[in-house]
């Protein structure tokens, strides 16, 4: 304990000698932060100056081996150190999916020299990632995927379609999931293979939601040379990577969702919601007006700090040295119902207000709250739908026969 | 706070586990309804669950104790609720014992704790009258100044684990008006006090309850648990721990009647195949059990919060804790019938008891409703 102490005093320096004072009191979320890669952008030059300084000092990938570029931090340093970026509301110095997603799994199942390559330029911000799993034909089936990769001497020639690729439009890399035995059972023909975009045959097209634009693009590709050497664990082994790293994803995600604690709340100890609340329907004697509605609001709230607690628990257990398996499909199913059931309430809380589309005559956080609420509906589809993760946890968690 | 057992609490909770599961199956519970018991639990096995240092936990060690809290505490009530086990853990040593705990001085502690904490004693509290509700503050028993005394006259409801105990605490109005926080006075009221009546009051879910009537008891100065007028504070607190014990014991039921549901599903065959193979029996099977963990998660960070004394955060995680447990165990409860299918329904299945359970359960210390409103308050609107 004394030298997670030192740890926190020592971190805590280094930070406010290190960081630029713009990014003191910045950040909105835990999770917000420069996403990096080649066709990165900094606003604020200061964001290039932190992600630099903190992929020197480890702290882009806390955990991740130092040999990789990783702060090579145990897990109770890491939760130190996060604990500080919250505490002085510092932005993270990296985010995305090259963090989140391919570094773990690289980590579980890349060869030596496929760690060596890509981890680094990950920590280091150089490269950003996205994700090639879902296709036209392939959702909630993703096994039945059809994108064909055919052995060419030490190359495999691709040809398909990827969908919901998120952010490929400013992607570097993309690791996919694509067919390379036709005849196999379906989940035993699949290779998880990683692809340079820019390699001729890549072209990606935006995909318009109906909030809005949005993250998703389609990605194609049309006689893509890729190095055998690019198959992440073994040629038709990709089901086994996919699976490990679909949990990370759905981790990820119950962390997006609340699952990394209760919201800040304003001054007076309300929530942003119980503030809305009160702003649009009145209070009297400091009790909201409507009674229905506070009721909502406290189910809500209430609802919201239950599933919080549940993600710190299984966290917890798992520092104690239990590890967590298909829990993580309850997380996802809870944090994007409550996501769902959040702009639900803050919709019907706007009344009419909620029913702008653009331009002046609305306010701006209203016009952001009804896009978010009709992008919320994807929430249950993406990443796994919620009846697919029922399965998972009927079968792997309950033991319920097949 | 973390939410995960120490070692020293995982041992705490197999040994529970294991005990309760040898010393008092669910056959047990069905055998002291159908005899009709007179007393319904067994003093003997109290003083057993004594002897493990179970009773001591809530208090002191220089009062006898052991020192813990509410994190450990939670682990027994969970353990005895996993088969129903009778024993009064609720309303004699979380009740009756944390009022003492909580409120009473030297005199009346030195009187009273060694027993409880012996399992030879059984103190009960009076918290409930009739038309109530969840309304602590809601007291028409009034105590009157009689000589150098006071005089108790009313009646109380539901007292749990009444039957059989050595003595009840019973709040009462020294002043002001029904409502009012100021003006409630807890007494300790022996068993064979003059004008004291217990009847035990028989219950959907077969719960040691009783109703409590004054008819002029006596009630001397060395009596009174706390200061004079001011047991609403004492109240509340002991009723949120309590709720947290309860909720504890509704987490043992939702368990043990979701594992019983779950045992089923993969057993029971129909139409050629396991039931537990349809999905919509495991869309509704995994939808359980996701309330029930939230339920778990809620219960430990409520027990953590009060025993490192959290101010205004504490008492919003009770709440949410029996918010949580009334819907989840209703919820496990209603969908083991629904799977058991028409044997759920009858008697001879131990099912009906943990649906049974879980609504009185519900019914106690404030619904879910109840505690949104609750915590609306408290959370400043």
């Amino acid at each position: 304990m004394a030298d997670l102490e030192s740890f926190r005093r020592e971190t805590r320096t280094w930070l406010e000698a290190n960081v630029p004072k713009s990014l003191f009191g910045q950040a909105g979320s835990e999770l917000d932060g420069t996403w990096g890669g080649r066709k990165a952008t900094y606003p604020n030059p200061d964001s290039k100056l932190w992600l630099d300084r903190g992929a020197a000092r480890g702290f882009t990938a806390p955990t991740w081996p130092k040999e990789y570029g990783g702060g090579g931090l145990d897990p109770a340093e890491a939760k130190v150190l996060a604990g500080l970026l919250r505490e002085l509301k510092l932005p993270l110095p990296l985010i995305g999916f090259g963090l989140t997603m391919i570094g773990p799994t690289l980590l579980r199942f890349g060869s030596e020299e496929q760690k060596k390559l890509h981890l680094p330029r990950i920590c280091r911000g150089e490269i950003r990632w996205c994700q090639g799993y879902s296709e036209p034909g392939a959702g909630s089936d993703l096994a039945s995927l059809q994108t064909k990769a055919v052995r060419d001497g030490d190359h495999f020639i691709l040809n398909g379609t990827k969908v919901w690729t998120s952010y490929a439009d400013q992607a570097d890399w993309i690791f996919a999931l694509v067919r390379t035995n036709p005849t196999a059972k379906k989940q035993e023909g699949i290779t998880f293979l990683l692809v340079d975009m820019d390699t001729p045959g890549v072209s990606i097209s935006p995909i318009l939601l109906i909030s809005g634009k949005s993250p998703f693009c389609e990605t194609y590709f049309k006689d893509v040379r890729v190095p055998v050497a690019n198959v992440i664990h073994k040629v038709d082994a990709g089901w086994t990577v996919a699976k490990a790293l679909l949990g990370h994803e759905r981790t990820m995600i119950a962390d997006a969702f609340g699952g990394a604690g209760p919201k800040p709340e304003n001054k007076g100890g309300r929530s942003f919601l119980a503030e809305l609340a009160v702003s649009k329907l009145g209070e009297e004697k400091g009790r909201l007006t409507d009674p229905i509605f506070r009721d909502e609001v406290a189910a809500f709230e209430m609802e919201s700090r239950a599933f919080a607690f549940t993600v710190q628990r299984t966290k917890d257990a798992a520092r104690a040295g239990h590890q967590p398996g298909s829990e993580s499909s309850m997380f996802k199913i809870y944090g994007t119902e409550l996501n769902q059931r959040r702009y639900e309430l803050l919709v019907r809380l706007l009344g009419p207000d909620a029913l702008g589309w653009d331009g002046p005559g609305f306010d701006d956080g209203d016009l952001e709250i009804t896009r978010e609420w009709l992008r919320s509906r994807g929430n249950t589809i993406e990443g796994g739908t919620s009846e697919v993760q029922l399965n998972i946890l009927a079968k792997h968690v309950l033991g319920l026969p097949a | 706070m973390q939410l995960v057992l120490s070692e020293d609490q995982e041992l705490i909770a197999s040994t529970a586990r294991d005990f309760v599961a040898a010393s008092s199956p669910v056959s047990r519970f069905r055998a002291l309804r159908d005899t009709e018991d007179p007393l319904g639990y067994s003093p003997a096995l109290l003083r057993e669950m004594a002897g493990l240092g179970w009773l001591g936990i809530p208090f002191d060690e220089k009062e006898g104790g052991a020192g813990l809290g509410l994190a450990e505490l939670i682990l027994i009530a969970e353990a005895l609720g996993r088969t129903l086990a009778p024993e009064p853990i609720v309303g004699g040593l979380a009740m009756g014992g944390y009022a003492l705990a909580l409120g009473a001085g030297p005199a009346l502690r030195g009187a009273w704790l060694p027993g409880v904490i012996e399992g030879t004693k059984v103190v009960a509290l009076a918290h409930q009258e009739p038309g109530s509700r969840y309304d602590l503050l809601h007291v028409a028993t009034r105590a009157e100044r009689a000589g150098q005394g006071h005089s108790l006259t009313g009646s109380k409801s539901q007292v749990l684990d009444a039957v059989g105990a050595d003595a009840v605490i019973v709040p009462a109005r020294t002043s002001g008006a029904v409502g009012d926080r100021d003006g409630i006075t807890l007494f300790l009221v022996p068993k064979n006090a003059p004008g004291l009546t217990i009847e035990r009051q028989l219950r959907v879910d077969h719960r040691n309850a009783a109703s409590v009537r004054l008819a002029g008891v006596a009630c001397d100065a060395a009596s009174i648990v706390g200061a004079v007028g001011e047991g609403a504070a004492i109240l509340e607190a002991v009723i949120d721990r309590a709720t947290v014990v309860l909720c504890a014991e509704m987490l043992g039921g939702m368990a043990e009647v979701f594992d019983l549901t779950l045992e089923y599903l993969k057993t029971r065959q129909q139409f050629g195949v396991p039931i537990g193979s349809f999905q919509a029996l495991q869309h509704r099977a995994a939808r359980v059990y996701m309330e029930i963990e939230l339920a778990r998660s809620s219960v430990m960070a409520a027990a953590r919060s009060l025993d490192l004394a959290e101010a205004g955060e504490a008492v919003k995680l009770v709440s949410l804790a029996k918010a949580r447990c009334s819907n989840a165990y209703l919820l496990a409860a209603n969908e083991a019938v629904q799977i058991y299918g028409g044997v759920g329904m009858t008697d001879e299945y131990d099912i009906g008891f943990y649906l049974k359970r879980a609504r009185a359960s519900e019914l106690t210390f404030g619904d879910a409703a109840f505690h949104r409103r609750r915590w609306a308050t408290l959370a400043g609107y």
